[in-house]
Order: structure tokens, then C-alpha cells, then sequence
């Protein structure tokens, strides 16, 4: 049917919906408990408070042991649908900046973590041949809630985030890139990823980070994301009270380079099982 | 019997512990098997019909009072008022304060009547208070006693002790039947669950029941499955029939033919009947009732349409 | 008795084809010289399908079409590699339910166990070695390891489309292109694989098919320019492709026979031991190499335990395959089904007490009640040599060192099961036994992550795991 012609119409204008950004603690996108708000490229985004901090910090205690118990399989397919609804929301991220080879990277990155999940066991563990009738054999477990202090970059928050996670620990992280970090959360959050597994928090690391640094609930720290020598040493400090694992930020970290196995390892404790063997 | 009985009791803890162990994948794995058979059709229509033959329709609420309970007992007679091919449930079980306003709602219907005692849920009173318990409810016209153990005593290993209340408990039972209460969810072990259920079968029970629906744990189907060995294994030894009764969290017509089904492949006949195995339950029934009135007009059914009591 | 009513999974799920051909270089073509051969429904002996027939001439072309892509395929990044393996594992999970059903009416085997045995199991392996196809660096087998060339693959009926997955998918991760043969009696779901292939857009010639009968898979193997042959079978056969390729300078790998001691110990979980026993040698209708079909129970239990087998025996469910309630299947062929009878006679002349719980078997098809011989001795053939079949040999021992003794008096040694609530006689006698696999207090446990694989007669090399990256690098 052929379109009036009887007077045009003018140029429709729609005005586009635009999205909040909030937090992401234990599976939901709460605001601040503070009520505060930063701006960040034009967008007002959540500026996340110490209580914000602890709350993250309760959301991935609460989950880490179902997640550690989970098996290995499950944590690498959930793994893998992580790079799979990442794949699917690449204009979403290249909209916001990111590279695109920058966000086939970081699916890339979840992919090759997926891939981790039931082997590092068998690459960092197995029997000891110890001097006597016993069966022994180390098997490597994850060290329980790690805190992070992430690089602005989408492929330097998957990839702190990736290794914590593929091993069983929850994490609760500081982002420095808002609206990247909460457009991953997103992706997380519609991944089959447990609420709780991975907390994103935005704001100011020198607000929140000394709180997670001294937070007697959380076993390890990663320090990757700290650009501020003095902030690093003190926040070392701060997690030396309970004998936190820390990741020490290292200068200029090539976030495209193979990771190894650091980061895994860096995160994991060995448990060693003696059994005698005879009838 | 008896010589056997006494025998074991010499050396309870011995007997008990000489048991075979249950290893937990191995009885979860076989529990998740059974759980995958597929009753369909006319099979479906039977097991329906038997599971509501089966429910004990239960309320044991600090709410609960003589108006609650009597509309109870009017749906515990005719479950579906539409329908009067629907059977009635096995009993009704409340507590022994309410069990005389129960026994009159329930006059000659041929439905029984179930009072917890011995101090529900927790077990936690002296004998004397638990026995007093128990009298009153058969006074008050219970025909079926369920009692606790006392979980404290188990797992302190005086097993004496949990054995010489049973036989107590049973002995104020009179002629009303005893259901013991093993409380599983806090035994915290298969092994337990297994000794626990021949110390009360030992020492009288005419049912083993799994849970009081006041802790986390309630009935499962692995748990249920070592009970259900458990009567088997003593009807080999001492020729008599056990009851067995899972309670709480039995919610779905799914969930209640998984049990049958467990009963059909692991102790069979025998116990596919209201004599020998109920269900502990209260919001079960309607689910019953609405997967049978599915059936049978063969489109789903909507809550809307079964009584809420 | 609660009588459950039928409950079929349905057929339309899967829609199989009057005929195939070979799937060689991407692309589905009629053999050569035209030969055919038909795949029945061992539950029915209805015809399923016709399939080509691969000559010479085929597997000269496969191999060629695997030798082309391997240069590309090799060169590949790891990642990318992976890539692939996981959209397969992906495209598996999503057509589960209908190569399950395909799977049940090729082989007969219970639509329960190709549900949720088979299928999870064949996805869970793709899963696995896609993980590794860029981790190869980490696997202990050198910084850079290599991958051989072209892999001549040759895989039973007895779990058609698993066996694939073992062989395939190791060999994809580390960069090899394959040629393999299906079972004469079981080809489709490795025709229907190749579909899946397609789906994954996997490039041409990475993975051929071919179809065949023994003839085929002896040229395959034999063929010079295959650099690397595995094969699953029977020990006879793999003793014939040892031969034949020796002096190739070609790798191999065998999964073969086995004969395996199921040890009951009389502290063992008697219901879980049951269990065990009747999943150890009536899983799979007994089709299974690691099957535990040498009950060895300690004397002292040895009543109790066979009245509780018995009791458990009498609740098995035999028939339709495709019936979800089906715990044992058909026979896989009527050739099988032969060799079963035979050996079972056998087992009664010999003077073994023979005895089945009383089951209806279907009219049509290939059947065979779940059946155990008790006073059986080592001296017994069905306590020497594999029946791969629902027969399971009692025998009964004293003390563990009798028990490790007649475990290992045998050629085979793919896999053992140790029943105890004991666990330093349980570790003790795993030190002490010549198997591949040992299954303590369980039974018939795979999983792509745990190495699977035979000592002695048994075969060589390992399947599964890290172990099984080893076949296929250089």
C-alpha cells in the first residue's frame, strides 16, 4: 500500500533511553548504600562506599563454597557461556570504546580459562612418591574470597577476573573503567555465573580499596589494577595483618600476552593427603 | 524375636556398629536412578490414588486451633468434594492438644488419627513428661503415636537410652501404633541413619519415620531408601513388617511417585500400602489432587479449584 | 507389583535417512564400486538404514582428504582449534536428545543409559580436549609439541558415538586430521557426527568417514600414508593391526578385551556393592571391555551377597530400548548374541550353576536375560575369556592376597573394582593389581578428565585425561 503523500511528516526524533549504571553485588545491580554518584564520560555512575565494600565482600563469602563445590566441568561450561554472551554483546563494548580486537581477546581470554577449569589440577598437582606405604597426592584448591583491584581495560578486568574465578574463589572487584566493568557485569550476570561469584564494585580505589585490603574475611589480594606505587605498598601492608595472598601490581602488564599460569597458581592453596596403604 | 532382641541389647553399640556401612555416592546415585523412571498413564493414575491413600495430612503449628483443625479433618475424609471416587487420606496428625477436637471430626471415617509426642519436635523433656505426653494423646483418641528420638542421647552414643524410651514410649502407646522419628537431618551420617533405624525397629517401632519438618533437612529420597533396606533387612532377620514414613518437604505428585517407585524397586510389595509406608505432609495433597483431575480431564488443573484448608 | 505403563521416548526426534554415503573431504558421496551394507535395529532387526561401503578406493581418497587438511589444520592457532572443538561439543549438546534416540535403535542400548551416560559424556570429552587445544605448551610433553599427520581411527559398536568422541576429539585438540571407521553394526551416529561437522562449519577433510566392515578397517589401518592408528576392540584384532604395522615407523595406540576382577571384600557397603555389581556387568548389556564380569567375593559373604544380587536382578528391567523405564537392552547383533550363548553353554558343561531372574523377552530382536554362574574357578573358560555380554562369573577367595592373585590371573587387565569400607586394604590392593582403571567402591566410571586404558592384553596407551594427549603428538 502506498504511503500517504499528503503532507511529510517531520523527521521523526527518538530520544534514546539511556542506562544506569550501578553496582554489582551478589547477583543484583543495587545502587551505593552511600547514595553517591560519580560522572564519568557524561554518565552519573554508582561511587561505591567501604559498606558497599563489606556488603561484596558478604555476597562472595556466602557463595564461594558452591561455587568452589561446584565440578570443575560446570565451572568451565559456565565459563565458556561467559565468552559466549560476551561474543554476542561485542557492539555493546566496541560502543563504548573498547577495540574490537580488544573484545575478541577477551572472549578469547574467558575461553582459554574455560579451558583451565579441569586441568590445572592435573598440571599443578598430582602423587608424590613419598618414602613409605603411604598413597599421597597434592590436589590445588582455591584460597577462598580475593579481592581485586582491576586495570581499567575490558581485557585487563577479564583478565584478573577470569583466573580468580576458574578455580573455585569468589572475588570481589574494583573497577576503574565504570561502564565497561557494569556492561560485564551484565554479561556475568546473564552467563549462568552464580550471583555472588564475582561482585564489581565503581568508584575510588583509594576509598574502598584499604577497607578490602584489611578486611579480616578475605584470604587474598590482587593488586594488578594499583598505577600508585605508595597506594600498593600500603595496601600490602594492610592485608599483611591477615597473611592475604597478594598479587603485586608489575609495570606495564602486557594484557595480550599468554597469562601462564600465575595467575592461577597465585590464587590456589596445595592440599597434600597422606592415606597408609595395606590390607 | 525377643531372645534376639535382648541378645543385641547386651551389646547395642557392637550390634549397631557391626551393621554394614552405606557408603553416600553410591546410595545418591542409586536414589537419582530410581528418581528418572517415568510413570505415565494409567501407572500415574495408581500411583495417585495410592499416594493420597498414604498421606499423613499434617499441621503442627504453634497456630494452629480447633477450626484449622476440624477443616482439616473434613478434607483429610473427601479430599476432592467434586469428586467421589477420590479416597481419603491414611490420617491426620497434629499435636496432642489438638487431638480431641481431631478424633471427633474424624469419627467413623475409618481415617486415623496421629499425634506427635515425647516433647515434638526437639525430644529435649524427662521420660516422665515424654510418657504423659504419649498418654494423653492415646486418651484423647490417637491411634498412631509419633514420637521422637532423642537425637542428644544418639549421637552421645547412649543408645540404651534412646532403646529403653522407645520401649517405654511404645509400652504407653497401648494399642496405638508408634511411629519413631529418627530426625535424619540431624544424625548427620548415612551409617547413623541405618543404626538408628534398628535401634527403634529393636526396640518396638512399628513405623520408622524420617523427619519432624522442623529442621533443614527434612525427608530425601537416598535417606528414605537406606530406612527402606533397613526394614527389609529386619523382616529377613525377624520376620516382622516395618512401616516407614518420609515427612516434610514432599511437595509435588512428582516427589511422592519417586517414593513409590523406590518402594517398588528396592522392598516391593509388601510395603505399597497404607499399613506400611505414609507420607508426612500437607501441602502434597492438593497437588495430588490436581495432577488426578488432570488425568482425568486431561488439561492442566489451577489451584482455584481445590479446597484450601 | 506397582506395574509402570509404557513410557517410549519418542522417534520423531531423530529422522534417519534410507541411505548413506561416505563422509570424505567435507562432503557425503556413494562408495566408489557402489557396495552397500544395511544397519538393523537390534531390539527389532528392522532395517535402519543402507550405508556405502568404503573399498580401496574410498579410504586412498579419505586419507588424501585428511593428509590435504592437515597442513591447514595443523597450522592453526591452538585457540582457534579450540574454538571449533568447543562449537562441536556445543552443537552435541544441543542435538542430545536426538543422538541419543539414534544411538538406542543402532545399538539397543537403553534410551536411560545413552540419555545419561553416553551423550553427557561424548559433549563432556569434546569439552575437554577443545581446553587443551591451546594449553598444549602445559600438558608435560615438551614446550611445542607436534601433532603426527593423519589418524587412522577404528572404533566397536558397543558405545558408537562415545568411542568417537574419545578418538576424534584428542586428536582435533592436537592438530591431527582423522579417518575413521564406525562399527559395521553401529555407523549412524558417526554419520550423523559428520552432520554435526558441517554445523560447526569444521573444514573439509579434518574428519572423514568411512563405513565399512572388517575389511575396510584393516586397509585403513594398514594404509602408508597413515601416521598414527588406534584402535578399539578385541584383543584379536589388535593383536592382527600390532602386526600389521609393524615396521611402519606408525604410532599406536589399542583398547582392547578384558576380563575384570570385581572384588567384594566382606566389609564392603553391601547395597552399594550390589550396585556396583549388577552396573559393573549389566550396564550396557555387559557390551563393555571394562565390564566387572569376574565377581570375586570374599567366602565369608559369599551367600548373603548372592541372595541380595538375586533379589536385585529380579527387579532389572529388560526390553524395548527406547522405553525410558529399560535398564537392559538388546543385543547388539544376532552374531554376538551367538558367541554369548555359546560361552554361556559352556559355562554349564563346565559345571558352573547357571541362573536368570524369570524375565518376558521380546519375541523379535536380539535378547539375552541378565544370567550369573556361580561355582565357577579359574579353571572355568567363562572365568578365562571375555563374553561381552550380561553373564557375570562368581568366585569366591579368602584372604586379599588370594583375591589380588586370581584378579591378576588373567592375559587382560583393562580394569578392577575393590568393594571395602577400608580404605588402606582398598589402596593397598589397588597398589596390587595389573589394571588400567581401579574402581573402588563404584564401578564403570568415566569421565573425559580421568585416563582410561589397559595393562597387558588389554591394550596400550590411555584414552582420556592429560595421558590422553600423548597418543597424538609426536
Amino acid at each position: 500500500m502506498p504511503k500517504s503523500v499528503k503532507s511529510p511528516a517531520p523527521e521523526a526524533v527518538r530520544l534514546a533511553v539511556r542506562k544506569t549504571y550501578k553496582l554489582y553485588i551478589g547477583g543484583k545491580f543495587p545502587r551505593s548504600e552511600s547514595g553517591r554518584t560519580f560522572v564519568a564520560d557524561g554518565d552519573n555512575v554508582a561511587l561505591a562506599s567501604r559498606k558497599d565494600a563489606r556488603d561484596a565482600v558478604l555476597a562472595a563469602r556466602a557463595a564461594q563454597p558452591k561455587w568452589a563445590g561446584a565440578t570443575a566441568y560446570n565451572r568451565g561450561q559456565v565459563l565458556y557461556r561467559i565468552a559466549e554472551m560476551l561474543e554476542a554483546r561485542r557492539a555493546e563494548f566496541t560502543a563504548l570504546g573498547v577495540p574490537g580486537d580488544e573484545v575478541d581477546a577477551a572472549v578469547d581470554r574467558w575461553v582459554w580459562y574455560a579451558g583451565w577449569s579441569d586441568k590445572i589440577a592435573q598440571v599443578v598437582g598430582g602423587a608424590n612418591p613419598v618414602a613409605g606405604p603411604f598413597f599421597n597426592i597434592s590436589a590445588p584448591e582455591p584460597t577462598g574470597v580475593v579481592a581485586v583491584v582491576a586495570p581499567a581495560s575490558l581485557l585487563g578486568l577479564v583478565s584478573v577476573v577470569a583466573p580468580a574465578i576458574v578455580t573455585g574463589n569468589t572475588t570481589v572487584v574494583l573497577t576503574a573503567g565504570p561502564q565497561v566493568a557494569i556492561t560485564l557485569a551484565e554479561v556475568l550476570a546473564t552467563s549462568d555465573v552464580p550471583g555472588g561469584v564475582v561482585n564489581l564494585l565503581t568508584g575510588r580505589y583509594a576509598e574502598t580499596a584499604p577497607w578490602l585490603a584489611s578486611h579480616d574475611d578475605v584470604n587474598a589480594l590482587d593488586l594488578t589494577g594499583v598505577d600508585h606505587p605508595g597506594l600498593a605498598a600500603e595496601l600490602e601492608r594492610a592485608a599483611a595483618g591477615t597473611l592475604k595472598r597478594v598479587i603485586r601490581p608489575r609495570a606495564a602488564t602486557d594484557f595480550t600476552a599468554d597469562p601462564g599460569l600465575r595467575p592461577m597458581t597465585a590464587l590456589l592453596e596445595t592440599k597434600t593427603v597422606w592415606h597408609p596403604k595395606g590390607y | 524375636m525377643t531372645v534376639t532382641v535382648s541378645a543385641a541389647l547386651s551389646d547395642l553399640r557392637s550390634f549397631l556398629h557391626g551393621l554394614p556401612g552405606v557408603d553416600k555416592v553410591g546410595v545418591e546415585a542409586r536414589a537419582a536412578a530410581l528418581a528418572t523412571r517415568s510413570i505415565k498413564t494409567s501407572a500415574k493414575a495408581e500411583a495417585i490414588d495410592l499416594a493420597i491413600r498414604m498421606v499423613d495430612l499434617t499441621t503442627l503449628e504453634g497456630a494452629d486451633t480447633p477450626g484449622k483443625v476440624r477443616a482439616l479433618c473434613a478434607k483429610a475424609r473427601r479430599p476432592d468434594p467434586a469428586d467421589p471416587s477420590c479416597p481419603p487420606v491414611a490420617a491426620i496428625c497434629v499435636y496432642p492438644a489438638m487431638a480431641r477436637v481431631a478424633a471427633a471430626a474424624l469419627a467413623g471415617s475409618g481415617v486415623h488419627l496421629a499425634s506427635v509426642a515425647t516433647a515434638f519436635p526437639s525430644g529435649q523433656a524427662p521420660l516422665e513428661v515424654k510418657l504423659a505426653d504419649t498418654r494423653d494423646a492415646v486418651a484423647a483418641g490417637a491411634d498412631e503415636i509419633d514420637m521422637v528420638i532423642s537425637r542428644g542421647a544418639f549421637l552421645a552414643g547412649d543408645y540404651t537410652k534412646v532403646f529403653d524410651e522407645i520401649v517405654a514410649v511404645k509400652e504407653a502407646c497401648g494399642g496405638a501404633h508408634l511411629k519413631v522419628i529418627l530426625e535424619t537431618g540431624e544424625l548427620g551420617t548415612y551409617d547413623n541413619i541405618r543404626r538408628a533405624s534398628w535401634l527403634a525397629m529393636l526396640a518396638g517401632a512399628d513405623f520408622i519415620k524420617t523427619s519432624t519438618g522442623k529442621v533443614a533437612v527434612n525427608a530425601t529420597l537416598p535417606i528414605t531408601l537406606v530406612m527402606l533396606e533397613a526394614v527389609r533387612d529386619f523382616r529377613e532377620r525377624h520376620g516382622r513388617i516395618i512401616g516407614v514414613k518420609p515427612a516434610g518437604g514432599i511437595k509435588t505428585t512428582k516427589d511422592a511417585v519417586k517414593y513409590l517407585v523406590l518402594i517398588n524397586e528396592t522392598v516391593g510389595d509388601d510395603w505399597l500400602s497404607p499399613d506400611r509406608f505414609r507420607f508426612g505432609a500437607s501441602s502434597l495433597l492438593n497437588d495430588l489432587l490436581m495432577q488426578r483431575t488432570k488425568l482425568t480431564t486431561g488439561h492442566y488443573a489451577g489451584p482455584d479449584y481445590f479446597t484450601l484448608d | 507389583m506397582f506395574e509402570y505403563a509404557p513410557a517410549p521416548e519418542s522417534r520423531s526426534v531423530v529422522e534417519i535417512a534410507s541411505s548413506y554415503g561416505l563422509f570424505i573431504d567435507g562432503s557425503f558421496d556413494g562408495g566408489k564400486d557402489g557396495d552397500v551394507f544395511k544397519t538393523v535395529n537390534p531390539a527389532t532387526e528392522e532395517v535402519l538404514a543402507e550405508v556405502a561401503s568404503a573399498g580401496p578406493e574410498d579410504v586412498d581418497r579419505a586419507v588424501a582428504a585428511a593428509r590435504r587438511a592437515f597442513g591447514t589444520w595443523s597450522a592453526l592457532p591452538g585457540a582457534e582449534r579450540a574454538k571449533y572443538l568447543f562449537r562441536i561439543a556445543r552443537i552435541i549438546q544441543e542435538r542430545s536428545r536426538e543422538l541419543a534416540v539414534l544411538e538406542s535403535l543402532d545399538n539397543g542400548k537403553p534410551i536411560r543409559e545413552s540419555r545419561d551416560v553416553d551423550l553427557p559424556l561424548v559433549a563432556a570429552h569434546f569439552f575437554y580436549y577443545a581446553g587443551w587445544a591451546d594449553k598444549l605448551g602445559h600438558a608435560g610433553f615438551g614446550p611445542d609439541p607436534r601433532p603426527l599427520g593423519v589418524a587412522a581411527q577404528v572404533i566397536p559398536w558397543n558405545f558408537p558415538l562415545l568411542m568417537l568422541a574419545w578418538k576424534v576429539a584428542p586428536a582435533l585438540a592436537t592438530g591431527n586430521t582423522v579417518v575413521l571407521k564406525p562399527a559395521e553394526t553401529t555407523p549412524l551416529s558417526a554419520l550423523f557426527f559428520a552432520d554435526v561437522c558441517r554445523q560447526a562449519e569444521l573444514p573439509a577433510g579434518v574428519v572423514n568417514i568411512v563405513t565399512g566392515a572388517g575389511d575396510t578397517g584393516a586397509y585403513l589401518v594398514a594404509h602408508p600414508d597413515v601416521d598414527k592408528v588406534a584402535f578399539t576392540g578385541s584383543t584379536e584384532v589388535g593383536r592382527e593391526i600390532a602386526r600389521s604395522v609393524s615396521g611402519t615407523g606408525k604410532r599406536l595406540t589399542l583398547e582392547l578385551g578384558g576380563k575384570a576382577a570385581n572384588i567384594v571384600f566382606d566389609d564392603a557397603p553391601i547395597d552399594q556393592a550390589v550396585e556396583g555389581i549388577v552396573n559393573g556387568i549389566f550396564f550396557n548389556q555387559g557390551h563393555v571391555c571394562c565390564a566387572g564380569s569376574r565377581l570375586l567375593v570374599q567366602e565369608s559373604l559369599f551367600e548373603p551377597l548372592m541372595d541380595s544380587l538375586k533379589r536385585r536382578m529380579a527387579t532389572l528391567r529388560v526390553g524395548d530400548p527406547l522405553d525410558k523405564n529399560t535398564d537392559v537392552g538388546a543385543i547388539n547383533s544376532a552374531a554376538q548374541l551367538t558367541r554369548i550363548r555359546e560361552l554361556s553353554e559352556i559355562g554349564s558343561v563346565e559345571g558352573a550353576e547357571r541362573w536368570s531372574p524369570e524375565c518376558q523377552l521380546p519375541d523379535r530382536g536380539f535378547w539375552f536375560a541378565p544370567t550369573i554362574f556361580t561355582g565357577v574357578t579359574q579353571a572355568h573358560r567363562i572365568a578365562r575369556e571375555e563374553i561381552f555380554g550380561p553373564v557375570l562369573s562368581v568366585l569366591t577367595f579368602r584372604t586379599p592376597d588370594e583375591a589380588v592373585a586370581k584378579a591378576n590371573n588373567t592375559p587382560y587387565g583393562l580394569s578392577a573394582g575393590i568393594w571395602s569400607e577400608k580404605g588402606s586394604r582398598i589402596l593397598a590392593v589397588a597398589d596390587q593389581l595389573r589394571a588400567g582403571v581401579v574402581w573402588a567402591n563404584t564401578f564403570n566410571k568415566f569421565d573425559p578428565a580421568s585416563p582410561f586404558g589397559g595393562y597387558k592384553e588389554s591394550g596400550y596407551g590411555r584414552e582420556g585425561g592429560r595421558h590422553g594427549l600423548e597418543a597424538y603428538l609426536a
